[in-house]
């Protein structure tokens, strides 16, 4: 036995398991899948669910497996009547005090409490069910809370506060008035939330939904009048295959666009289009800045979840964001500007529909600074990646036996760098693809992979020579650790020149708006570091890998923008930001 | 007793914010500051308002809704100030098999509040109260200290309005 090892016994079976692991892990390893609720990895072990409880030999009581820890010796059995009585009645309990309506709930297929009452065989409930009201808060723009179907796991509150570190939504009151609510009862809307949506992706019940805009965009492709674009980002490509039965992370692009087609939108072009655009603008505002020496360190400006948590909680840094509108946007402006005129259409005519891994976007959308000179909003719905699957299978599209189709010319050709936007750390990779070139004079000798800000880890610190210039960068992902470098840099402790931060842990393959995985599925498979896999082998597989060599990039700045950050660019792809409250007391 | 959104402005004074701000500088700092400072809050203001959570939230960058969500855990804090004229309906066993929660129901309906709260002019304030002890008066309602004991529904209109006078 070596040094950091136990010895267990879980139900007759022996295993071997690092010091430290929790009987739950344990279980783990001996094959055994205990059922929890309100344990997520790292972020909420409290143990106060009570759904995980197992026997072990010797104790008093049972223990809740998600928080106990495995023991050299111990014998323990999850799968006796006593605990399954116990497991029994803690699901009754929940389901009588919970507003069952699962077959009209947007969570039916994929609730943890479907499925554990299934699992267990649930088939009555011997308590009162109580007969509830929804308690619904539908003042934030992304989502839905329906205090009705909630459970009190604390799974959304504890991500919010440790993940995020913005900590807006709390239990209040106690007993059997316990509800989840923002401080003094105000609605989501009304506070600092941030829109990210990470706590909608960590509910494991209906309590917490996305608000859709399903039917409205169905009513755009039906109206002769409207000519209706799409435009999905780069992480929904791993994402979306998730609903359809594909590999995690595995990228779906072709049968996407194809999908798309036979949805009925009239072009399907792709916003990593935009985020070679981005990088084009970003890369030229970087250099411009350096030089100048002025509004140092630039943080990224893509994730809007990140721009509305400097707006509330750092507002006298907003001249530090790169003033890029993110790629949805400057995308959704493109093609009422650019193309638009481009093909003799007339701006208000034209729909456009961005598919996206966040519910931040959907907040984004409505920004009135950023309508444009012709007085469009440059996107008019922003739908998820689990929305549009929901409209493929709701069309009846057999997605498996989908071909691979391509996007459309003009706003659809894209290269490497763009597609890697949706990991954290490839916004920063694919600028200082673009940056080293433009600063070395020529790609001779310039590196094109940049290894050390890739991966899944929160903050990442590099140091680059490019074109003889000294580059301090740091990627970060999650917001509690955007707030860990913004203090290190304000008590002189770290000091970087470009910082590219995601709200989502993980940048945005990992947003609120990609298919659904609960804790026990993240335990076994890294969802959001397989996606991230798939987005590089995209990369790896294109014939273009830097933004400024996109063809159809060249061809809109020589024919429409002229310079980047030039006058034309700078009303279509740049905006403003806005201070705001903290408490709004 | 779900504690609710007070409707009172705010009217702190600067010597009870120079107060606050001591009491916070006094726990800073120490393992598990936040109780010890709504408690001595709470004496200096006589309730917690929003007001003062958002102070003590930002000296000890604590998010606001998890302060408020422990001002309404504990039955010690109020978010609301008394009223000059504090009305409380016991509602302990035996008052509560008497009919307290009809009482209680139209001491909120005839002042417009509900328990734990006060009316929008500051004058009543309502209590729920765990038993008194004097059960043998069942079901009972204490103003400003004068307990009402055998309460029925139609008397309430009738003691409140007596109170009306001396805030007027
Ligand atoms: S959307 Fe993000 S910031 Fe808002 S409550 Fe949920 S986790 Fe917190
Ligand atoms: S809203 Fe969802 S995540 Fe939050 S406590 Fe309720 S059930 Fe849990
Ligand atoms: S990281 Fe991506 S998915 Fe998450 S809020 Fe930001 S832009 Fe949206
Ligand atoms: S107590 Fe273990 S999952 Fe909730």
């Amino acid at each position: 036995m070596s040094e950091n090892m136990i010895n267990l016994k879980i139900d007759g079976v022996s295993v071997e398991v690092p010091a430290g692991s929790t009987v739950l892990q344990a279980a783990l390893a001996a094959g055994v899948r205990i059922p929890t609720l309100c344990y997520m990895k790292d972020a909420n072990e409290l143990g106060s669910c009570r759904i995980c409880v197992v026997e072990i030999k010797g104790g008093r009581g049972l223990a809740a497996a998600c928080v106990y820890p495995a023991a050299d010796g111990m014998e323990v059995f999850t799968n006796t009547e006593k605990v399954r009585a116990s497991r029994r009645q803690t699901l009754e309990l929940i389901l009588s005090n919970h507003r069952m309506e699962c077959p009209t709930c947007e969570r039916n297929g994929d609730c943890e409490l479907r499925r554990l009452a299934a699992d267990m065989g649930i088939d009555s409930i011997r308590y009162e069910v109580e007969d509830l009201e929804p308690q619904l808060d539908e003042s934030a723009p992304h989502l839905v809370r329906d205090n009705s179907k909630c459970i009190l796991c604390r799974r959304c509150v504890a991500v919010c506060r440790k993940n995020q570190q913005v900590g807006v939504i709390s239990a209040a009151d106690r007993g059997f008035a316990t509800h989840i609510e923002s401080a003094f009862g105000r609605g989501l809307g009304e506070v600092s939330c941030v829109y990210c949506g990470q706590c909608v992706a960590a509910c494991p019940t209906g309590a917490l939904t996305l608000k859709r805009s399903i039917d409205a965009v169905r009513a755009a492709i039906d109206d002769p009048s409207k000519h209706v674009v799409v435009v999905p980002a780069p992480a929904v490509r791993v994402g979306l295959g998730d609903r359809f039965g594909m590999p995690v992370g595995e990228s779906v692009q072709g049968k996407m666009v194809a999908a798309l087609r036979r949805l009925g939108f009239d072009k399907v072009f792709d916003v990593d289009w935009a985020a070679d655009v981005t990088i084009m603008e970003e890369g030229t505002e970087l250099v411009g800045r350096i030089k100048a020496g002025e509004k140092m360190p630039m943080f990224t400006s893509c994730c809007p979840g990140w721009i509305k948590y400097m707006e509330h909680y750092h507002a006298d840094m907003l001249d530090n964001l790169s003033s890029c509108r993110s790629p949805q946007q400057m995308m959704g402006g493109l093609v009422k500007t650019y193309y638009a005129e481009r093909e003799g259409i007339a701006p208000e005519d034209i729909v456009v529909v961005s598919i996206m891994p966040c519910t931040a976007k959907k907040f984004e959308v409505s920004r009135e600074e950023q309508r444009l000179e012709n007085g469009c909003m440059p996107v008019d719905y922003s739908l998820t990646t689990r929305e549009l699957s929901d409209m493929i299978a709701g069309a009846g599209i057999m997605f498996g036996l989908l071909p691979d189709e391509a996007f459309d010319p003009v706003l659809g050709d894209s290269t490497g760098a763009a597609v890697i936007f949706g990991a954290s750390g490839g916004v920063m990779e694919a600028a200082l693809r673009t940056a080293a070139v433009v600063l070395a004079g020529d790609d001779a000798d310039v590196p094109l992979v940049f290894e050390d800000v890739r991966g899944m880890e929160g903050v990442k610190e590099a140091e680059y020579e490019v074109g003889g210039v000294k580059l301090r960068t740091c990627t970060v992902s999650g917001l509690a650790n955007a707030e860990k470098v913004i203090r290190a840099m304000e008590a002189g402790e770290a000091a970087y020149d470009f910082i590219e931060v995601m709200a989502c842990p993980g940048g945005c393959v990992n947003g609120a708006g990609q298919p659904m995985h609960s804790p026990f599925e993240r335990m076994m498979t890294d969802v959001k570091g397989e996606r991230a896999a798939g987005l590089y082998a995209l990369d790896d597989s294109m014939p273009r890998r830097r933004s400024h060599e996109n063809p159809e990039v060249k061809a809109l700045y020589a024919e429409y923008l002229g310079e980047p950050c030039g006058h034309k660019a700078h009303h279509i792809l740049h905006t403003e930001y806005v201070p705001r409250d903290t408490y709004n007391v | 007793m779900p504690n609710c959104r007070t409707v009172v402005p705010f009217s702190g004074t600067p010597e009870q914010e120079q107060k606050l701000r001591e009491v916070i500088a006094r726990y800073k700092g120490t393992q598990g500051p936040l109780m010890p400072i709504l408690h001595e809050a709470q004496d200096i203001y006589g309730y917690l308002p929003e007001e003062v959570q958002a102070t003590i939230s930002e000296e000890l960058d604590i998010p606001l809704a998890e302060i408020y969500g422990v001002s309404t855990f504990y039955s010690r804090f109020s978010l609301n100030p008394k009223g000059e004229v504090k009305v409380s309906v016991c509602l302990g066993t035996a008052c509560y098999v008497k009919g307290a929660a009809d009482v209680l129901a139209e001491v909120e309906a005839q002042l417009g509040c509900k328990a734990g709260s006060v009316t929008s002019d500051g004058k009543f304030s309502i209590d729920a109260d765990r038993c008194v002890g004097a059960c043998g008066l069942a079901p009972i309602m204490i103003v400003n200290g004068d307990v009402y004991g055998h309460m029925t529904v139609d008397r309430v209109a009738g003691i409140l309005d007596s109170y009306r006078g001396e805030v007027e």
